[in-house]
């Protein structure tokens, strides 16, 4: 292949995938500077500087109200989730059931089904159960978006461990949950931590959901979020859009990096 | 005697068989436990309620059995109007996200580790950032007298600023940057998967690069492209976010029709009648696309 079509030839691939990738990275990163504007307006380059927004919301009841409870209900969502998704991942992978693909189906069926139908199935739920707008009931809905991930990362993590030293650790007479907890589970660090931190984030961008399921002082930060963007656009959210982005990138990205780096090795 | 001297020993070993049974069939039963928390969770909060979706859109505000919430989705033309609009979004949407993702997804399978690794972060990035962040950066862009007007204004392209969001057109662009990861990353799994001795065998035997591509390449990318090309489809048909946004009111999809009716009528039947259409169209694409996929599996060997 490399022998027959010259870089040259391939200048067109190359100069597509830039502008491609341009396109993706490239637009978020408007809020940053946005984030920095004097101005109260959505004027971008912005013409004078300040920190009012950051300032905004830091002194505004109602965005950190929101903030707390997001960051609540992603702290449980994924305390919730991390252990269930564990749990199945080692199940399954130890079982060997002959009916694992069906588990698995079952397990993972949230992502196949538009979320729109979980939210506005979660609303009658717990409408019957007067549970709208508490925070148990956002979590146990984003627990259920969240397993699935969680499965997935730490199922990976076990195709790359041998089953047999935690066999060994408990021929030589652990526990087999002890075995789990000081043999098996060091070994998938990486995964488990992974798959947490994925139901961190989906629990704290979950968006639908959230709009069925909170409002007034019970609002998350993307419920209020959306309706300001939808509403009149409060230049305070490139501000809290800065800050999500550093939240939500930054670790992945050294992770990401870490793995390239590793590879070169 | 030598019958009673063996029978004790048999049925000692048959005793101590049923024991490794009975223990195998514990661990089993242990085993199977550890799944069933995740596996309550999805019966409480996605089975019954999907259920009880199904049975809401077959019941009128008095409880008694009817259609009348789906015959209205059929003769009602603001609902058809919804199932049009929604089908051509998706439909445009995932053209764009193929022909601007093959050709990413084909470059980054070809180059060598050190750029792919590279040059993937940019395709996980925008997957990492929240969809409102994203969502709201359109907005800014985009805009009466966003950076895109103003650009095409200086230069020259255009007099008057161009109508770029809150409708159509913007819904498109902010949901094609949502939707191009999902097609490129299961596309380039895929991708990497691909024999590259298939190539150098056509290569060998005369063909060109492009006839290699077009007749060996494309072919065997097809079940790839078809998985993040259904995945992306059955996204866009059930998305909310960033119509409800970008459209600005404008762009009705069915998602945002669900959920207008939720809030609008004191029954739902309305609200389910719509989602259970969803769900179906939602699960027969993904059925079809399964044994489209088995297939080519097949017969690919």
């Amino acid at each position: 292949m490399e022998s027959h079509v010259t870089h040259r030839q391939r200048l067109w691939l190359y100069l597509l995938t830039v502008l491609v990738i341009c396109f993706l990275v490239l637009p978020s990163l408007v809020v940053i500077p946005m984030s920095f504007s004097g101005a109260n307006s959505l004027m971008f380059p912005p013409k004078t500087w300040s920190l009012r927004w950051y300032d905004n919301f830091v002194h505004s009841a109602q965005w950190l109200e929101a903030t707390w409870v997001s960051i609540r209900v992603a702290f449980f969502t994924t305390l919730l989730a991390t252990p269930i998704g564990t749990a199945a991942a080692y199940g399954l992978h130890v079982g060997r059931f002959v009916f694992a693909p069906v588990i698995y189906g079952m397990l993972i069926a949230a992502l196949m089904v538009p979320v729109i139908l979980i939210a506005v199935g979660a609303f009658f739920l717990f409408a019957q159960l007067d549970m709208i707008n508490t925070i148990p009931a956002l979590v146990l809905c984003d627990t259920l978006l969240a397993v699935p991930f969680v499965l997935v990362t730490v199922a990976a993590g076990f195709k790359g461990y041998d089953m047999n030293r935690e066999q060994v650790a408990r021929s030589l007479g652990a526990h087999r949950f002890k075995a789990f907890m000081t043999v098996t589970l060091p070994q998938i660090r990486a995964s488990v931590m992974a798959g947490a931190f994925f139901a961190f984030i989906i629990a704290f961008d979950e968006v639908v959901i959230a709009i069925f399921m909170s409002g007034g002082e019970g609002a998350t930060l993307t419920n209020l979020m959306f309706s300001s963007l939808r509403d009149q656009v409060d230049p305070t959210i490139a501000a809290i859009s800065t800050l999500m982005i550093v939240l939500t990138t930054i670790p992945p990205l050294v992770v990401h990096i870490l793995s390239l780096k590793r590879q070169r090795h | 005697m030598a019958i009673s001297t063996t029978a004790p020993h048999l049925t000692g070993e048959a005793h101590y068989l049923t024991e490794l049974e009975q223990d195998a069939r514990r661990e089993r039963r242990q085993l199977f436990a550890l799944c069933t928390p995740g596996l309550l969770l999805t019966m409480l909060l996605l089975f019954l309620p999907i259920g009880w979706l199904f049975w809401f859109s077959f019941i009128d505000a008095d409880g008694n059995p009817t259609f009348e919430h789906y015959s209205r989705i059929w003769t009602e033309g603001a609902y058809v109007q919804i199932f049009i609009i929604t089908f051509q979004i998706s439909i445009l949407v995932t053209a764009i996200c193929v022909l601007l993702g093959y050709p990413v997804a084909y470059c980054l399978s070809q180059l060598p580790p050190k750029w792919s690794g590279l040059l993937l972060i940019g395709i996980l990035l925008p997957f990492w950032t929240s969809l409102l962040v994203r969502t709201y950066a359109w907005l800014v862009l985009l805009q009466r007298r966003g950076i895109v007007n103003d650009t095409l204004i200086d230069l020259g392209i255009v007099q008057q600023p161009l109508p770029l969001v809150h409708n159509m057109t913007g819904t498109i662009i902010g949901m094609v940057h949502i939707m191009i990861p999902f097609l490129v990353l299961p596309l380039y799994a895929s991708m990497k998967s691909i024999d590259g001795t298939y190539l150098r065998a056509a290569a060998n035997l005369g063909a060109s690069p492009t006839r290699a591509f077009w007749e060996i390449y494309l072919p065997l990318s097809l079940p790839g492209l078809v998985a993040g090309l259904v995945l992306t489809f059955i996204l866009c048909l059930g998305f909310y976010i960033t119509p409800a946004v970008l459209g600005g009111g404008r762009v009705q999809m069915i998602a945002q029709r669900i959920e207008a009716s939720v809030h609008l009528y004191p029954t739902w039947g309305p609200a389910s009648a719509l989602g259970v259409v969803l769900l179906l169209l939602t699960t027969l694409i993904l059925l079809a696309s399964h044994w489209l996929l088995g297939r080519w599996r097949r017969r690919l060997g």
